[in-house]
C-alpha cells in the first residue's frame, strides 16, 4: 500500500501527517504546501462558488485565497482546524469579491418559497422518504438535480447550508465566516433544509434517486 | 422522565437542532415518542436526514477540470517569485545580521571608552561625517571646522586632525562649514551665526527646540 494510501485509511495518521505538514511549511519547506491544501481542493472551491455562484469568480477566488493561505501561514495556530482556517480565508475573500465587484445579481426575494426569516417555515410535502442510498451521488443526473435545487435557495440560506453541511463548519464557525449571530445561522439552516428537503421531494416521488447505477462488471449487455 | 407532548409545530421548528443532536435530553425524548406516532413528521425527519446526507458527500463539491493542476502551477510561480526574494537571503541574513549587530555592539562599546564629553553642553554630535574628513579645531573652541573656513577661533592655535578624532574629544561640528551635516531642525538661524565663533553664542544654534 503506498503512504497516501495508508494516511487516507489512517485518520490519525492523517492528522499527524498534516500536523507535520503544517511545520515544515511554517520552517520554509514551501514547496510542501500544495501537499497540505491538496484535499481541500473541493471545499474552497465549494466555498467560493456557494458566495460568488460564478465558476472562473470561484476558482479564482478559491486560488487567491490559497495564496493568502501560503503567505500567512506562520500566523496559523495549532489550537484551529487547518480546514476551517483554510475555509474562513476562502469565505473572506469571497465575500470581499462580491462586495467589490458586485458581479453578483442581487437575488430578490422569492415570499413563496423563501419567507421572511423571522416567521416559522412550514413543510409543504409528506412524502415518506425512505434512506437514499449515497450510491445515487455516483449518477450525474442526481448531483446536478441537486445542485439545482440549491441554486434556487436564497442567498442567505444557501451560504449558511453550504458552509454548515456540506463544508461541515460547526454553528460558531459558520456564524463567524459569514459575521451573522449564532440564532441567525441556526434559523437560516432550518429553512435551508426543511426547502431542500420539499423541493427534493417531487423528485424522491419520480424515483431519481431509486435507480441504482450499475455495478462494474453487472452490465446487462 | 416525564414526556412533554409536542405539537408538530414545535417539532419542525426544532428538526433542525434535532438533527444536529443539539436538544436537550427532555427534548429529544418528546420528540421520539411524536415521530413514533406522526408519520408526517417522521417524513420530514427522514427527509431532513436525507439532505444533510446527500449534501454533506464530498461527491457534491465538484471542481472544474484541471482545477489542481492549475492551482498548483500558480502556487509554484508564486513560490518561485518569493524564492527569489526574501525566502533566498532569508536563511543566511538573520544569523549575519545577528553577528553585525554582536560586532557592532562590542566595537561601540570598547571605543567609547576612549571617547570625551563633549565640549559643548547644547550641542549634539553630528551625524554621517565621514570619519576620515580632514577638520581642524583650535584651543579654546568648542567647534571643528573644515579647512578654511572664516569661522575657525585663534587661528594660531589650529590644529589639524580627522573628523572622527576630533569627535573624540569632544569637539561638535561648526554649524556653518559642517551644516550639512547637522539635523535640520537644529540649526535656527540666530545673529550669533554671524559672528566669529565665540563660544555659547555658536552653539545656540545647535540647541534642539525643546531645550
Amino acid at each position: 500500500m503506498s503512504e497516501p494510501e495508508m494516511v487516507l485509511n489512517n485518520p490519525g495518521q492523517a492528522d499527524r501527517r498534516e500536523r507535520d505538514l503544517i511545520s515544515s511549511v511554517q520552517g520554509g519547506q514551501r514547496e510542501l504546501f500544495y501537499e497540505l491544501v491538496q484535499p481541500y481542493e473541493r471545499r474552497v472551491y465549494a466555498a467560493a462558488l456557494a458566495i460568488l455562484r460564478n465558476v472562473h469568480d470561484a476558482e479564482d477566488a478559491a486560488q487567491e485565497a490559497m495564496l493568502k493561505a501560503f503567505a500567512n501561514i506562520r500566523q496559523f495556530r495549532a489550537e484551529a482546524r487547518f480546514s476551517t482556517w483554510l475555509i474562513q480565508i476562502t469565505v473572506n475573500e469571497a465575500l470581499m469579491r462580491r462586495r467589490r465587484e458586485r458581479t453578483v445579481p442581487m437575488e430578490g426575494l422569492d415570499g413563496h418559497r423563501s419567507g421572511d426569516e423571522e416567521s416559522e417555515y412550514a413543510p409543504r410535502d409528506f412524502a415518506d422518504w425512505r434512506e437514499i442510498p449515497s450510491e445515487a451521488l455516483e449518477r450525474k443526473e442526481v448531483r446536478q438535480r441537486l445542485a439545482e435545487a440549491l441554486g434556487t435557495l436564497d442567498r442567505k440560506y444557501r451560504e449558511v447550508f453550504m458552509l454548515r453541511d456540506m463544508e461541515h463548519l460547526n454553528i460558531q464557525e459558520t456564524a463567524e465566516a459569514l459575521g451573522i449571530t449564532v440564532a441567525s445561522v441556526k434559523t437560516r439552516l432550518l429553512r435551508a433544509r426543511l426547502m431542500l428537503r420539499d423541493l427534493l421531494a417531487a423528485g424522491w416521488e419520480q424515483g431519481w434517486f431509486s435507480r441504482l447505477p450499475f455495478e462494474k462488471g453487472t452490465k446487462p449487455w | 422522565m416525564v414526556n412533554h407532548i409536542v405539537s408538530c409545530e414545535q417539532v419542525w421548528r426544532e428538526i433542525s437542532n434535532y438533527v444536529d443532536g443539539e436538544v436537550d435530553a427532555g427534548l429529544r425524548s418528546s420528540m421520539d415518542e411524536h415521530f413514533r406516532t406522526c408519520h408526517r413528521c417522521a417524513a420530514v425527519l427522514a427527509g431532513t436526514r436525507n439532505v444533510v446526507a446527500l449534501y454533506g458527500d464530498e461527491r457534491m463539491l465538484e471542481v472544474p477540470a484541471g482545477f489542481g493542476r492549475r492551482l498548483e502551477k500558480r502556487l509554484a510561480t508564486n513560490a518561485a517569485v518569493e524564492g527569489s526574494g526574501w525566502s533566498r537571503w532569508s536563511a543566511w541574513l538573520v544569523p549575519v545580521a545577528a553577528l553585525a549587530l554582536i560586532v557592532g555592539t562590542l566595537l561601540m562599546t570598547s571605543s567609547s571608552r576612549n571617547w570625551h564629553p563633549l565640549r559643548s553642553q547644547h550641542a549634539e554630535p553630528a551625524k554621517d561625517i565621514p570619519p576620515d574628513m580632514v577638520v581642524v579645531v583650535s584651543s579654546g573652541a568648542k567647534l571643528f571646522h573644515v579647512p578654511g573656513c572664516e569661522f575657525i577661533h585663534d587661528k594660531a592655535s589650529e590644529r589639524t586632525l580627522t573628523a572622527r578624532e576630533a569627535m573624540q574629544e569632544g569637539y561638535v561640528p561648526c554649524p556653518r562649514c559642517l551644516r550639512q551635516y547637522l539635523k535640520t531642525g537644529l540649526t535656527r538661524e540666530t545673529q550669533g551665526d554671524h559672528d566669529a565663533e565665540a563660544g555659547e553664542e555658536h552653539v545656540e544654534v545647535l540647541r534642539t527646540p525643546g531645550q
